[in-house]
């Protein structure tokens, strides 16, 4: 090993300390502007710890007295989880066989290739068809209808990550257990679906993560509170007339811990994820 | 079971994806080509067939080499500031030191804070009134008097890249550690032993295990950079002055607040075409790594 001086070692904590500054500074302070009292927000100079935390924005947001702030974020809230968790899903269903029929029968990869390349398609350039053919169906400032364009974007991604899961798997455990007389849909149920469970978990994580934070779509065909989601609500309030700095991080603070959560838990599976599909694929 | 039967049942397996693809990207794509060629407004008439009309005013206009120039900007100069600030970032949670285990679980954070969330935050650090940088620097004395940061053309666009940076270089840190600890250590070992300075070894030893996954990391970056909307849109609307307007904000505000389809459609296939040749050049580069590390 090399032998490390006290100078270098130095060094190396204080990059480390720089690095921790610069991811933690940010998000801490959206935190803090959350739990301040809004004069501390508008001080001159600014205040940077409040002297009385202030949970209430809080309580605010997350209560549903009607036509309230709380209201409407509860309804935007709802929304994301329908949304995300209804386009998780049906990518998942749709992802699953096609993504094992091209592990085992690769002849017709390309066709995967080309759905794939899909993820290259700006969403700009499907907008205005998709604008007309919602609306045709009746489905603008729907969850079933948002849900549904999502699929544009989490079906393409999961069948690349269940296909690399599915690479994992040797064929020779399938072909032992068929050898042994179970049937093709047999033999996915008991011997390979599970053997890709973390795979599935991991892509299901991505799909709703990715649905989660979509935004274009979901400003494009949302309107009020029976579509809008949580990234159009905080736009909205960014974007807006409103004096309290300290909800909108609130707001802010609530959308973000969803995915914070599941990312800081499930580190190790995101990041096998991302470098073998990214790798592999 | 028999090959054939095998591609018929992969077949019957794709099926369901590729209905539902088809429906939802391959015909409004098709549509799109089709309006391009329209003077189709979004709301009201079907639009009259105009031929390349669209095509032509749109490559000619000032507005587009204009939002051409800002994106290519918004997408080099971020990418390759993510890369290099990533691959440093990297280098340093390699190496042994106190709380290093604390330090690459927090660098998740960056990236799962949600786009929108991420592009309010740094809207409120930089407000004009009272936002956190104003203060920060006036406190600390590098600063008179508060600016107004995303107000001004001249800093807009380089604080909404400053916004996207921090979000997004870490991502490419921990692609670019996961390749980094799958260097073997007696590798590293043997080059010391045959004297490699610290540059020479990176340049020999650890660059070939990062190509590959940097390259990827690059392209992904890119096209996204690229097509980027949600940061700018909900940090400046493509303001002041349209300085921080890119592509795909130019083909909402036509298609969209403008209602002009037929024209905003060429506009997005244009966009398409742009993004699809920088991955065809980016497809020739990553074949050609895997040739020369393979």
């Amino acid at each position: 090993m090399e032998r490390k001086s006290f100078l270098f070692s130095f060094f190396l904590h204080a990059c480390a300390l720089l690095l921790a500054v610069i991811i933690l500074a940010p998000v801490l302070w959206l935190f803090v502007m959350s739990i301040s009292p809004a004069a501390d927000l508008t001080a001159k100079p600014l205040v940077w710890w409040p002297q009385s935390v202030d949970f209430s924005r809080y309580a605010t947001l997350l209560s549903s007295v009607e036509n309230s702030a709380g209201a409407a974020f509860v309804a935007s809230l709802t929304n994301s989880i329908l949304v995300a968790g209804m386009a998780t899903i049906a990518a998942l269903a749709l992802a699953i066989p096609a993504a094992w029929a091209v592990s085992r029968a690769p002849s017709v990869g390309w066709s995967l290739y080309m759905v794939i390349a899909t993820y290259m398609l700006p969403p700009v350039a499907l907008a205005v068809p998709l604008y007309f053919g919602l609306a045709h169906l009746g489905l603008l400032n729907s969850v079933f209808g948002l849900a549904l364009v999502y699929l544009t974007i989490l079906a393409p991604f999961t069948t690349w990550l269940m296909k690399s899961g599915f690479d994992a798997i040797p064929r020779e455990i399938e072909a032992a257990a068929m050898m042994d007389g179970a049937g093709l849909f047999a033999t996915l149920r008991i011997i390979t679906l599970p053997l890709a469970a973390p795979v599935m978990a991991t892509s299901a994580l991505f799909a709703f993560l990715l649905a989660w934070d979509e935004f274009f779509y979901a400003l494009l065909f949302t309107s009020d509170l029976r579509a809008k989601t949580l990234t159009v609500a905080i736009a909205d309030l960014a974007g807006g007339r409103v004096s309290d700095y300290g909800l909108i991080a609130t707001a802010g603070v609530l959308a973000a811990l969803p995915p914070v959560v599941i990312g800081l838990v499930m580190q190790r599976a995101l990041i096998s994820g991302l470098t073998s599909g990214g790798v592999k694929g | 079971m028999s090959g054939t039967s095998m591609t018929t049942r992969a077949w019957l397996l794709m099926l369901p994806l590729l209905a539902v693809m088809i429906a939802v990207i391959g015909w409004p794509l098709a549509d799109t080509v089709g309006l391009s060629f329209t003077d189709a407004k979004l709301v009201g008439t079907a639009g009259n067939f105009v031929g390349i009309d669209n095509y032509v005013k749109t490559l000619t206009s000032s507005s587009f080499q204009r939002t051409l120039t800002t994106t290519t900007i918004f997408a080099v100069i971020s990418v390759f500031a993510e890369m290099i600030l990533g691959v440093l970032a990297a280098l340093l949670l390699n190496q042994q030191f106190y709380g290093r285990t604390v330090l690459r679980a927090l660098m998740i954070l960056p990236w799962a804070l949600p786009t929108v969330v991420n592009a309010t935050l740094w809207r409120l650090i930089y407000n004009p009134e009272y936002g956190a940088l104003n203060a920060a620097l006036t406190q600390i004395g590098m600063l008179d008097a508060y600016r107004s940061w995303l107000g001004e053309p001249g800093t807009a666009l380089a604080s909404l890249i400053i916004a996207d940076c921090w979000k997004n270089f870490p991502l490419v840190a921990l692609i670019a550690l996961a390749a980094l600890q799958a260097v073997p250590r007696d590798i590293t070992a043997a080059s010391l032993v045959d004297g490699a300075g610290p540059f020479a070894r990176f340049r020999f030893v650890i660059l070939p295990y990062l190509a590959g996954p940097l390259i990827v990391a690059l392209v992904l970056r890119t096209i996204e950079a690229f097509k980027v909307f949600d940061i700018i849109w909900v940090m400046t609307r493509g303001g002041p002055a349209n300085s921080t307007r890119t592509l795909s904000i130019l083909v909402y505000q036509e298609a969209f607040s403008f209602q002009r389809a037929g024209s905003g459609a060429s506009l997005a296939l244009i966009v398409t075409l742009l993004v699809a040749v920088l991955a065809a050049v980016y497809a020739m580069l990553v074949r050609r790594t895997a040739g020369s590390t393979a």
